[in-house]
């Protein structure tokens, strides 16, 4: 009861910021929107964007001929193996002194580099909510598209999408699926080989740690602002470190080799070489499914005692080379046609982080008509959603994975 | 080299004309286009490691990043991994060259074998990875073979067959995509030493076939393998693409692991990539140098050992068996991997343990056709403009030593080899940074730059030799004639070379095909090529998409190749001797 009155008094606060930040930027009218359409109009948009997944890659080419079609934008992506290569490349950038014509027009981006740009004031803007789709964010019952990890967006970055934790697996192989921290180190130590968690820094196998951080941990609380000093570090964290100890030999490859990220754990599903894989996106099982890259019988779970969520956005660098198609495209990434394809899972089955009561009856059509998805659990057993940690204590946990089990 | 590229000390005579002004500065032209950049990348990137970064306030010398990077934890594993890998792969690699070619000397299997060779050495690297994981891995289309029907396995075993802690399925790769190459050097140097006498005369005394060829032939070719081995062993040691797809990656190799260090958010990683670079650098110098002490110590003893005047009768049998195995396993490997990739890309639906997919399609290709043709056309467009630009360079050279009457030297080959000993992560990391200052980054002209800089040695390579090896005597019936020089050059010399010219593009091409650090790092990620993609998606994406990159990158160098054999063919279908007999 505490932690939800505290959880309560957080997203309240983070609330008021906004407020007060929307207060304190001045809204864009209606004529500057004009005129950044009109400059944008021509110009490239070289989208950095982590490429690891064809169906994203799919649906990023859609935005692409949707944005020509309707902006005149020409809008490239960039694929990277990981969004840091896209942070370190401005800061290439910055170090050579090139402040505008940069190489990066937008990133989708989220957590610790969304906090590395800001800190390093890398960004552009803010932007986000002066974009006209902004309105239609439910930034209310989803706290998460304001604040980034415990770091306020400040609208720096426009939010794009939810993930949630959820495990997907076969039933047709394991009838009954771990519903806790627990019990999934239980069923590890009875089914030896058959569970593996993708090598943090990637952000499904960091999720991961930090979920049983939070499950096992006294006061999760004190994950909500930074890492305080080493002894809070070590306290909290021991329990996940006794827990990873005990899991690892009993994981595929004894725990001495990880998937290298969430699709490749999803390919180690459905090859039988494990019985569980970890997915950001409650719907993505079934569009696994229908784009034949799971069996039928595949279906989700989430712990009982909730999962880690959080939202992913696109942001601006601060030497965009265009930023204005950049803004367009971010805001064409909030519209309703946009969202609902996002969410189809026959396309990428990601959340929409809009308010469907805030959109029009013919838009909200538009998700009513959404198959749920054979594998996807509806929303009343999704299960709560936890906040993310602070990204310090993500940078450290990730520092003392590596020291322990990448050696 | 240096003499084909060094520049003229006096200066031209009045008649000399334009065009041998010209050329007299191509060498110069050439060493600056090409050593400039490895020399700036080096100093680019050792200044970071010493702590000096302006960027981040920081200006050295500091040893922090040192410290940082001993300190890592990963680092110990990291260097165990590069080292067996590395080290295992060019060992495996020249050991079962050697042998096949001491075993096999003079047989119609070498002859059949060596046409193989081509097509086999312009398969890329991240392709032959990637078509080797799909083989061999726990899932792979070995297993599936096997499964159930004869292993009993419904389930892929847990064992790490591919990404194993050790690195061996790396080092295995390594040997099957380096013995082309040092198979093909091996052969060219054959050629250039009297290897049929010398054989001859140890036969005439009684030697066994493989000893004869050990004892007599090996010490005289040895000098000519020397650097290209060195180049592979540096290779080896600092490969990136390959790494991704077979090494574990925890730790991954230190080359992998100094790449991720360059990525890390945290900015002052940088530094200890910096430091890591130069230590792989070391790495490289000091592998170079074992393997050198090595040399020294084979050669003693095997002095002692041809002196011992045995006749190797032991050796026969087990060397010829064993060698004979060895490649046939390997060409079978590397062929399978190819088909495994094709059918990869027509499945509709493959599951663990289906022999073949059991739902066959074209979807993959036609979902992919938008990216294959971008990619592809990139891949195309920079493999031809830096593979003609390498051409161009390496001709002009070549003819500048024609005509100034030069003699080649061996040891300059030191010069041309640079790009290539030196692990690319060391220096690349420095071209960005430059690239970045000369504002030409993410641009075509750097990315044609930074493969041509790998393209080059192997053009050079391919040129040198037939290129010297022409008969002088027609040049000089043409001069004779009246043909100015450059008119020789045209109408008499590139007609005739026109075969190996057209297998040096092809090289060439391939080479510049196979780049992806390069692509990377200079294109600023916005060139999208085969390699990068199929590299990228390598990582997890679905199997079917990433079969689709991986044979797209591995069939567009072997159609230059099909290309390069077919022209001077076609061209010359009326000239027998012009068309070349292998």
């Amino acid at each position: 009861m505490r932690q939800l009155a505290r959880q309560l008094a957080r997203q309240l606060a983070a609330l008021l910021a906004t407020a007060l930040v929307w207060a304190a930027a001045p809204a864009q009218s209606a004529d500057d929107w004009a005129q950044t359409l009109e400059k944008a109009r021509g110009q490239s948009v070289y989208w950095n964007a982590w490429g690891g997944d064809e169906r994203i890659n799919a649906y990023i080419a859609w935005v692409g001929e949707r944005v020509a079609a309707e902006h005149g934008i020409t809008l490239r992506h960039v694929k990277l193996a990981d969004t840091a290569d896209a942070v370190s490349r401005v800061l290439a950038e910055k170090v050579a002194g090139r402040l505008d014509d940069g190489s990066v027009d937008l990133i989708w981006i989220n957590g610790e580099n969304f906090a590395t740009m800001k800190e390093q004031g890398l960004l552009f803007g803010p932007f986000a909510e002066s974009l006209p789709n902004f309105r239609l964010v439910d930034v209310v019952n989803k706290p998460t598209t304001l604040v980034d990890f415990t770091v306020p967006v400040e609208g720096l970055e426009a939010p794009w999408g939810m993930a949630k934790i959820n495990f997907i697996y076969d039933s047709a192989r394991l009838p009954e699926p771990p519903r806790s921290t627990a019990a999934l180190l239980d069923w590890a130590k009875a089914n030896p080989g058959r569970f593996t968690y993708p090598a943090p820094p990637d952000f499904i196998g960091s999720t991961f740690l930090k979920q049983v951080v939070h499950d096992l941990a006294e006061d999760p609380s004190v994950l909500q602002s930074a890492v305080p000093d080493d002894a809070t570090f070590e306290t909290l964290t021991e329990p996940l470190w006794r827990f990873l100890d005990a899991l690892s030999p009993h994981l595929w490859r004894k725990g001495q080799v990880h998937p290298a990220n969430a699709p490749a754990q999803r390919q180690l599903l459905d090859d039988g070489e494990v019985d569980i894989s970890i997915s950001f996106y409650p719907s993505e099982a079934s569009s696994f499914i229908a784009n034949g890259l799971l069996p039928e019988s595949a279906r989700t779970f989430v712990f009982d005692g909730g999962t880690i969520g959080n939202t992913h956005f696109v942001a601006i660098p601060f030497n965009a080379a265009h930023k204005e198609a950049a803004m367009v495209v971010a805001n064409f990434l909030m519209s309703a046609e946009a969202q609902a394809k996002k969410q189809d899972p026959r396309v990428w089955g990601d959340d929409t982080v809009l308010d469907l009561a805030k959109l029009e009856p013919a838009e909200r059509a538009l998700f009513d008509r959404l198959p749920l998805g054979v594998a996807t659990l509806p929303p009343d057993k999704l299960g709560a959603t936890l906040p993310e940690p602070h990204p310090t204590w993500m940078t450290r946990i990730e520092a003392e994975w590596r020291k322990r089990y990448s050696r | 080299m240096a003499q084909a590229l060094q520049p003229l000390d006096d200066a031209p005579g009045g008649s000399a004309g334009r065009s041998i002004e010209l050329l007299q500065g191509a060498p110069a032209l050439t060493l600056l286009l090409f050593l400039g950049p490895v020399a700036a990348g080096l100093l680019g990137t050792w200044l970071p490691a010493v702590g000096h970064f302006p960027a981040l306030g920081l200006s050295g010398p500091s040893l922090a990043p040192w410290q940082a990077l001993i300190a890592d934890p990963a680092l110990p594993g990291a260097l165990k991994l590069t080292l067996t890998s590395g080290l295992l792969g060019t060992l495996g690699a020249i050991l079962l060259v050697i042998a096949f070619v001491a075993a096999f000397h003079g047989s119609l299997w070498l002859a059949r074998l060596r046409r193989l060779m081509l097509p086999l050495l312009a398969v890329p690297h991240a392709a032959a990875a990637i078509g080797f994981a799909f083989l061999l891995a726990p899932s792979g289309w070995l297993i599936r073979l096997i499964s159930p029907w004869a292993s009993g396995w419904t389930r892929p075993p847990d064992v790490a067959l591919i990404q194993d802690p050790a690195g061996l399925a790396l080092a295995a790769a390594l040997v099957v995509k380096e013995t082309p190459f040092l198979l093909l050097v091996t052969l060219a140097a054959l050629e250039q030493s009297n290897a049929g006498e010398r054989l001859a005369v140890a036969r005439s005394l009684g030697y066994r076939p493989v000893a004869a060829w050990l004892k007599t032939v090996l010490p005289a070719i040895y000098g000519q393998i020397r650097l290209p081995l060195y180049a592979v062993l540096a290779f080896s040691l600092s490969v990136v693409d390959m790494a991704l797809v077979l090494a574990p990656g925890t730790p991954p190799t230190l080359a992998v692991l100094v790449l991720q260090w360059f990525n890390d958010p945290d900015l002052s990683m940088r530094l200890v990539a910096a430091a890591g670079a130069s230590l792989q650098l070391g790495i490289v110098v000091l592998a170079i140098l074992l393997w050198r002490l090595l040399e020294i110590l084979v050669g003693l003893l095997g002095r002692r050992w041809i002196a011992g005047g045995r006749r190797g009768d032991l050796l026969e049998p087990a060397t010829r068996a064993l060698a004979g195995t060895v490649m046939a396993a390997s060409m079978l490997l590397a062929a399978g991997a190819l088909v495994g990739m094709a059918l990869w890309s027509l499945a509709g639906r493959w599951r663990f343990p289906d022999a073949l997919p059991s739902l066959w399609t074209q979807a993959n290709w036609l979902r992919e056709a938008d990216g294959l043709l971008a990619s592809g056309g990139v891949t195309l467009l920079l493999g031809l403009a830096s593979t003609v630009i390498a051409l161009v360079l390496v001709l002009a050279c070549l003819e500048n030593e024609c005509r100034r009457g030069l003699q080649p030297l061996n040891r300059s080959l030191w010069l041309l080899y640079a790009p290539l000993l030196v692990p690319q992560v060391a220096f690349l990391f420095g071209v960005q940074v430059l690239a970045v200052k000369l504002r030409i980054d993410g641009g075509w002209i750097a990315l044609i730059w930074t493969h041509l800089l790998f393209v080059l040695p192997y053009v050079f390579l391919a040129m040198a030799y037939p290129y010297r090896a022409l008969d002088k005597r027609y040049e000089r019936a043409a001069l004779c004639l009246g043909a100015s020089p450059n008119r020789v050059f045209f109408r008499v010399k590139l007609p005739m070379l026109m075969r190996p010219i057209m297998i040096a593009a092809a090289i060439g091409f391939a080479v510049s095909v196979a780049q992806y650090l390069p692509t990377l790092f200079a294109g600023s990620g916005r060139f999208v090529t085969l390699t990068t993609e199929a590299v990228s998606l390598s990582a997890g994406a679905d199997r079917r998409i990433v079969a689709c990159y991986a044979f797209a990158q591995a069939l567009l160098p072997l159609l230059c190749f099909a290309l390069a054999l077919a022209v001077p063919a076609w061209l010359y279908r009326d000239r027998r001797s012009l068309r070349g007999a292998t």
